[in-house]
């Protein structure tokens, strides 16, 4: 024991054992089921481009770290988790090309430019979504119909056009794989376009057109609940959220209950419950004191509720958390908590004043 | 938040559980540890200045006889704490790592060790001045680590009231379990030391704080309690940190300590029942401060416990009488979420060492790597004093300390690293804040 050498550190001596690979490593276990449900429904083109998109986040993080002469940081899976809500937020038909255009939006001026994880302003997946909605704006809003037949065994004709020539038309492959009354809407767009309102039960499962991976809200709640359980998930966020939506919704309904739909469709529908669960939780992205992440949600919840009712999309979540993300510095700073002893202190220097 | 705490209870509303290990020596009695061949005695064991040695080189003393006085009023003596020989008078290694003079004793392996040096006092007719000048001459400090002078939380401030005296059984750090076997082995003694400072402080009542993980606890002193309405005894949930006093004061009185101010602020003076103890040991008898309860525990030795060791005892001998591996890769002075590691293990044991913590290679894995601040806020949720310790900890990293310190309340840290513990990223957020505040101490003494 004379010749023992102990190491000096400082305290605290413990750790929970928690680290972020850990975490991430989760919620890519957490996205995963979803991927699995949407190649059920959409066939081997939903499972194209998820691969897609996570392969291209991934490699394209994995280049400009060693482009910047940084450390790799693919190991800490959060270019995976991109390349997957990017994936699941894409119409199961869109063009292979494309997804890598978003996934490099994504992943290159998304993130690494503000320094990787950790600093990136906005949600990555997001920011990569929106440069495709703002530079394919057809397709992007191109959908196809749920459990189509032959979907294992031949892709959607978009998902292999070659880039920057245009797509063969959908229509004629919607009528071949004969589902009926399917129009390429989405039930939002049936809902706000035709006044058609899906009913909440095909909407929780999730049998309908939609984005690859927002489909069925049962799923989303499920794999949300897995990381919520674990504690890798603020719940706030989320809850705060829908709590947002259903409470605008729900105005809406309550003001005239012959145009809007009910707040259960309001909901169910869109990717409000993707939103809600995995990208407006994006920790890196959103506000980290209470007061801010409830104000935070409940904001998000409602503009994504009134750019469905007011504005030109059928659809508002995306715009409504990138819109969020932009706020939360501001949120974080306006929310800062009352600190112990705080209000006191005031008192004494009020005192001390007179 | 009355009403929140009317639907919640009394609770510590943020910190978190972390592992006992209590199990390890809770159940065990307290022990003596025999002497060591040289007792190193440290002229500064406690917060304020040193004491000043009475004794010179090569004189006999007898054991629990003064061998140094108080520096101040902020200071306490020292007792020898073994009848034995001055061999030397000089530098010696200290827990922080510097060296600070210290009286050295060789004991007298014949000598029978009684404490012979003391005489009875009358402690019903002191006048509370009195009380505090008899508790200095004591030598007890806080023993619940901080080893801030007793006596002088005895004082009340001036134009202030003391109405209660909180007493701190809550030992809410791990491994450690010194407080636990006091309250259980002399509940007689804490509650002599709670009334004689109610009696210095004029305060009316006093409420003994006990986590809910030592209910034995609780039922000794309540039983050693029946029968007196001044003095109540609460179980409190367990969770760290609560045996800090602003968590204690808030948790069993519903009182917040103002930012920068003292419990006295809010009639409230916080004492360790480790350290009520020994008051209510010593007073009677006139005696001085010369051992303490440690607990010497952790997977580095084999023979762990709750050992009362005679102060000056160096670490290695402590260890070596705990029976401990050849493996150790580190030990703590304290608990494993506050305490320093030791540098040296030559250093002695002083008045504010409650556990000894010895770690082997085994439970010290390798660096963990430092990913960036992912905003995940768990920091957050854990911050027992409501700061952002992920926002401090990016300001620290830029260098921007008067801004942590003016804006986001640095001054209230109170350093208990909950904030590090839960980091999923391994941000060593704690310590980045333990520089963020001396270099603002630096930098206004040099203005």
């Amino acid at each position: 024991m004379s010749s023992t050498v102990i190491e000096v550190r400082t305290a605290p001596h413990l750790h929970s054992g928690r680290s972020v690979d850990q975490i991430m490593r989760n919620v890519v276990y957490a996205l995963l089921p979803m991927c699995f449900y949407s190649v059920w429904l959409f066939g081997i083109s939903a499972a194209a481009l998820i691969a897609t998109t996570t392969a291209a986040c991934v490699l394209i993080e994995y280049w400009s770290c060693r482009a910047s002469g940084r450390e790799a940081s693919i190991g800490d899976f959060s270019a995976a988790i991109t390349g997957l809500l990017l994936g699941l937020t894409l119409p199961p038909g869109l063009p292979l090309w494309m997804a890598v255009v978003g996934a490099f939006i994504a992943i290159a001026p998304g993130k690494m430019i503000f320094g990787g994880l950790g600093f990136n302003v906005f949600n990555p997946a997001l920011v990569g979504r929106a440069f495709l909605q703002a530079a394919f704006p057809t397709a992007i809003t191109t959908y196809t119909p749920a459990l189509a037949m032959h979907r294992f065994s031949e892709f959607i004709p978009t998902t292999l056009a070659i880039p920057f020539l245009k797509a063969a038309p959908l229509k004629d492959w919607i009528a071949q794989v004969r589902i009926d009354g399917f129009t390429g809407a989405t039930p939002l767009m049936l809902q706000k376009f035709d006044h058609v309102t899906t009913d909440p039960w095909t909407l929780f499962i999730g049998t309908r057109a939609g984005s690859s991976g927002e489909s069925s809200a049962l799923l989303i709640l499920l794999c949300g609940a897995y990381l919520i359980a674990r504690k890798m998930m603020d719940w706030r966020i989320p809850a705060a959220m829908l709590l947002g939506a259903i409470i605008t919704g729900g105005a809406y309904y309550l003001s005239d209950p012959v145009k809007y739909p009910s707040p259960l469709f309001v909901l169910f529908s869109g990717g409000l419950m993707l939103g809600a669960l995995f990208m407006a939780t994006d920790p890196v992205a959103s506000p980290v004191t209470p007061r801010g992440m409830w104000i935070y949600g409940l904001l998000m919840g409602l503009i994504t509720v009134l750019i469905r009712f007011e504005g030109g999309l059928a659809e508002g979540v995306m715009y409504a958390i990138l819109l969020g993300n932009a706020l939360s510095p501001l949120i974080d700073r306006l929310t800062q908590p009352r600190t112990y002893g705080e209000g006191k202190r005031m008192f004494a220097k009020e005192l001390a004043a007179k | 938040m009355p009403l929140m705490e009317f639907f919640t209870g009394k609770h510590l509303d943020r910190g978190l559980h972390v592992p006992e290990h209590k199990d390890l020596t809770s159940h065990l009695p307290i022990r003596r540890l025999p002497f060591a061949p040289v007792l190193v005695v440290p002229l500064s064991q406690h917060a304020g200045a040193p004491a000043i040695p009475i004794v010179h080189e090569g004189q006999e003393v007898v054991r629990g006889e003064p061998i140094a006085k108080a520096g101040g009023f902020v200071s306490v003596p020292m007792h020898a704490p073994a009848t034995g020989r001055v061999t030397k008078i000089a530098l010696a290694p200290s827990a922080r790592g510097d060296l600070s003079t210290a009286i050295y004793i060789t004991p007298y392996s014949a000598a029978s060790q009684e404490i012979l040096y003391g005489a009875p006092q009358d402690i019903a007719n002191m006048t509370p001045a009195e009380i505090v000048q008899a508790v200095q001459n004591t030598g007890v400090v806080g023993l619940g680590g901080a080893a801030f002078p007793t006596h002088v939380k005895l004082k009340v401030p001036e134009g202030k009231t003391v109405d209660t005296v909180v007493v701190n059984g809550c030992e809410c750090e791990p491994y450690l379990t010194t407080d636990h076997r006091v309250m259980l082995e002399q509940p007689k003694q804490v509650l002599q030391g709670a009334r004689i400072a109610m009696r210095a402080l004029g305060a009316k009542k006093a409420v003994i704080g006990i986590e809910d993980n030592k209910l034995d606890a609780v039922d000794a002193l309540r039983d050693a309690a029946e029968g007196s309405t001044d003095i109540t005894v609460e179980a409190v949930p367990a969770k760290y940190p609560q045996g800090a006093e602003k968590m204690l004061v808030k948790v069993l009185l519903g009182r917040e300590i103002p930012s920068g101010g003292l419990p006295a602020d809010v009639g409230l003076a916080v004492f360790n029942v480790a350290t009520l103890a020994q008051i209510g040991e010593l007073l009677p008898h006139r005696q001085g401060l010369i051992e303490r309860v440690v607990t010497i525990t952790g997977p580095g030795v084999r023979k762990p416990g709750n050992y009362l060791v005679a102060l000056g005892t160096p670490l290695r001998w402590a260890l070596q009488q705990a029976d401990c591996s050849d493996q150790l890769s580190s030990v703590i002075l304290g608990g494993p979420m506050m305490g320093a590691a030791a540098g040296s293990l030559d250093i002695p044991i002083t008045k504010g060492v409650t556990g000894i913590l010895a770690l082997t290679h085994k439970q010290v894995n390798g660096h963990s790597r430092i990913y960036p601040c992912i905003h995940c806020a768990a920091c957050v949720d854990v911050c027992p004093i409501h700061l952002n310790p992920s926002h401090l900890g990016m300001l620290a990293r830029k260098d921007r300390y008067e801004e942590m310190e003016t804006d986001y309340h640095l001054k209230d840290c109170f350093e208990c690293a909950c904030c590090s513990y839960v980091c999923p990223s391994h941000i060593p957020l704690v310590q980045y804040f333990r520089v963020a505040k001396q270099m603002n101490r630096e930098r206004k003494a040099r203005a």
